[in-house]
């Protein structure tokens, strides 16, 4: 374990941000990419997750236990959205008999 | 060692592309989840053992069972999805390369050897994390509390199957 966990100090904290960032782009290219509503909030997850992981490794990087505290609020804040996200397209899904995202626009009024 | 961390970090970018990539809904969700055990995979590296162990409960556990669920009771896994043309597609993807490139760009100039990263391998254990969040970080977790109740109000109401008045 401790072989595993001091294995950090060889990796640049650039590299994880090179990650992050990476995956970050990848969820906006996946929100702009799909039609579909549910794949569409599974990309936002992810790049919560990148922040997330961006967050844990400044933490690490400078021992200090606030951004893991963070981390914990913005998975509070992803539940919440996908409790909330997953029941309105649960009933888009039972008007509409679809969960294309491209039926929302008539929402323009 | 430091080895794992790169096969971890091409995992998780292999895996976010399938994400978006998959054809079918089923198999974006699961390569989500793969992606989501390769970040906890990082949190282990970064001394972080509690928020691991909490992501895979949380994330893995909860988050995209439920999006399974959900996908699966829509019986949404017919691949009969309608795609967008390939010229949105040329767009959404060029587009978001260049977002990369910006962001990148953007944090060049902090790029300058950072901290060396502090060896304390007992910060991530849940003494310590609750020592902080319920000394320094009270009102925002009690602020949580509130929002998981109005948003646990919103789903049930959002869900609640209404017959047609008229």
């Amino acid at each position: 374990m401790g072989q595993i966990t001091s294995a950090i100090q060889l990796i640049p904290i650039e590299h994880y941000m090179i990650l992050c960032l990476t995956l970050f782009s990848i969820g906006v290219m996946g929100v702009l990419f799909r039609r579909n509503a549910i794949v569409i909030l599974m990309c936002i997850e992810l790049m919560l997750n990148s922040v997330n992981l961006l967050l844990a490794a400044f933490s690490a990087y400078h021992a200090d236990a606030g951004g893991q505290i963070f981390v914990f609020f913005i998975m509070v804040v992803a539940a919440a959205e996908v409790a909330v996200g997953l029941s309105i397209l649960v009933m888009m899904k039972r008007n509409n008999n679809s969960v294309d995202i491209n039926l929302l626009s008539r929402l323009k009024g | 060692m430091s080895l794992l961390f790169y096969i971890l970090a091409a995992l998780s970018v292999l895996t976010g592309l399938g994400v978006v990539l998959a054809r079918n809904p089923i198999n974006s969700v699961l390569s989500l989840i793969a992606c989501f055990l390769t970040i906890a995979g990082h949190y282990v590296l970064l001394n972080a053992q509690f928020l691991a162990v909490v992501h895979v409960i949380v994330y893995t556990g909860a988050i995209m069972v439920l999006f399974l669920f959900v996908i699966m009771l829509m019986d949404m896994n017919r691949a009969n999805e309608p795609h967008k043309k390939w010229t949105t597609k040329l767009a959404a993807t060029l587009s978001g390369c260049l977002l990369l490139l910006v962001l990148l760009a953007s944090t060049a100039k902090v790029m300058l050897g950072g901290p060396a990263p502090v060896l304390s391998p007992d910060m991530g254990l849940i003494k310590n994390l609750g020592m902080v969040l319920y000394r320094d970080y009270l009102y925002p977790f009690e602020t949580s509390a509130i929002l998981f109740l109005s948003a646990m109000v919103g789903a049930m109401v959002l869900g609640k199957h209404e017959p047609k008045k008229i």
